[in-house]
């Protein structure tokens, strides 16, 4: 009876979460105007959400496309198709490995970092701080942070679809021996750019959206101690990662069914 | 307002982020090869078209010369309706041949174009009259069997 009672309380507590989470992120985006008009402060979240996650991304997709490029041609050797090896590493990175991964790592590494800043703002009353000198924390500290990530987001995963293919092409043509020209122009032939491309880069635009969202929620819900800063954190990494896949499976379904 | 580093590098991520889409775009997409002049839509009817697909190649000896651009079924000929962008640069005569083939044994279908001798040439909206259906692996598999059946018969 009380595990039933403790059950219902949780799930309680989640959907009323999950509300004021909604809630929250409709706040943000009609308080999103300062964040315009001050556009320095968007920049400069750009630039910590971005331009510093710019070494993780780029080192990872090549590495991830390398590895592509050598199971790959494994697998395509015992079918005699290696000349497949372009179309077999882009589509799977401009599809679902470009924005999926990339999108996980940006959560590990900005989102995190979002949510642990915010939190430590709110732990040391920062943020009732400046609604005493009335300034909107919102608008101020949460909206230029969800923008910035919401912008980088799919420039990393372009970056990381693109270093992954030149990874493939290092492994691929340079190291084992695909023949250079058709590695490159049967990728051009199945690549399609509004089916393939342009649907990556919407993937990777909800994911931004998402992993954003989740991030400057978790930080502004947190608990205003070192622990629940934390606890906050923890909350981000693994409520993105899992909203990412999910989301990316509901994408999935609506884009690439039935062609 | 003023320029700091902090701007620079965004900048630089911006830019860079952009190439990488562009890279995706045009070396990786076909965005560059299919919006490429202008093109002439001809039909072709055919029994059977196999595997072939929306944006399969069209070629004549070998080279792209366009793109398959629809296919339905015609309901009063039972005939697949196959209606293809021929890139403008080229004309091809009124009595050309258009086989379905196989690039490689087990690759992906495209439109040959074989040229007859006729003077006039096919216009926009005009319909190639001779065509090949695709080869069916099961049905020449099938063929074979029969004539090797009916010449083992023969034999006795």
């Amino acid at each position: 009876m009380r595990a039933l009672r403790g059950l219902g309380q949780r799930a309680n507590a989640r959907i009323w979460r999950l509300g004021f989470a909604s809630r929250f992120l409709l706040a943000v985006v009609l308080h999103s105007g300062t964040s315009l008009r001050r556009l320095d402060l968007t920049i400069r979240e750009i630039y910590f959400a971005g331009v510093l996650s710019l070494i993780i991304i780029l080192v990872s997709g090549l590495f991830v496309g390398m590895v592509l490029g050598l199971q790959g041609y494994d697998t395509l050797a015992r079918y005699g198709s290696t000349e497949a090896l372009g179309v077999l590493v882009s589509l799977s990175l401009v599809r679902e490995l470009g924005p999926v991964v990339a999108a996980l790592l940006f959560a590990s590494r900005a989102g995190s970092a979002i949510t642990a800043e915010i939190g430590m703002m709110k732990a040391t009353e920062q943020l009732s701080a400046m609604e005493m000198m009335a300034v909107d924390p919102i608008a101020r500290v949460v909206a230029p942070r969800f923008w910035g990530g919401v912008i980088s987001m799919p420039l990393l995963a372009a970056l990381f679809s693109a270093m992954g293919i030149f990874g493939g092409y290092l492994v691929g043509v340079q190291l084992i021996g695909v023949d250079e020209g058709s590695f490159w122009s049967q990728m051009q032939a199945s690549v399609d750019f509004r089916q393939d491309i342009l649907n990556g880069v919407i993937k990777s635009f909800v994911f931004g959206i998402i992993v954003s969202w989740v991030a400057v929620f978790e930080g502004y819900d947190a608990e205003p101690t070192a622990e629940g800063v934390s606890g906050a954190t923890t909350r981000t990494v693994v409520t993105s990662s899992l909203a990412i896949l999910a989301a990316d499976f509901v994408l999935t379904a609506f884009m690439f069914t039935g062609t | 307002m003023s320029r700091t580093t902090l701007d620079l590098w965004v900048g630089f991520f911006v830019a860079v982020g952009l190439g990488a889409l562009l890279f995706l775009a045009l070396k990786v997409g076909n965005l560059a090869s299919s919006s490429s002049g202008e093109t002439y839509a001809i039909k072709a009817k055919f029994d059977n078209i196999g595997g072939l697909k929306v944006r399969g190649a069209v070629k004549s000896a070998g080279v792209v010369v366009g793109r398959v651009t629809e296919i339905s079924f015609d309901p009063e000929a039972y005939l697949a309706a196959v209606t293809i962008q021929v890139d403008a640069r080229y004309k091809f005569p009124r009595d050309t041949f258009a086989t379905i083939n196989t690039s490689g044994l087990l690759g992906e279908q495209y439109i040959g174009f074989e040229v007859g001798g006729d003077t006039a040439m096919l216009k926009a909206g005009d319909t190639i009259k001779k065509t090949q259906s695709a080869v069916v692996l099961e049905k020449l598999i099938s063929q074979f069997m029969f004539n090797k059946a009916a010449e083992d018969g023969g034999k006795k």
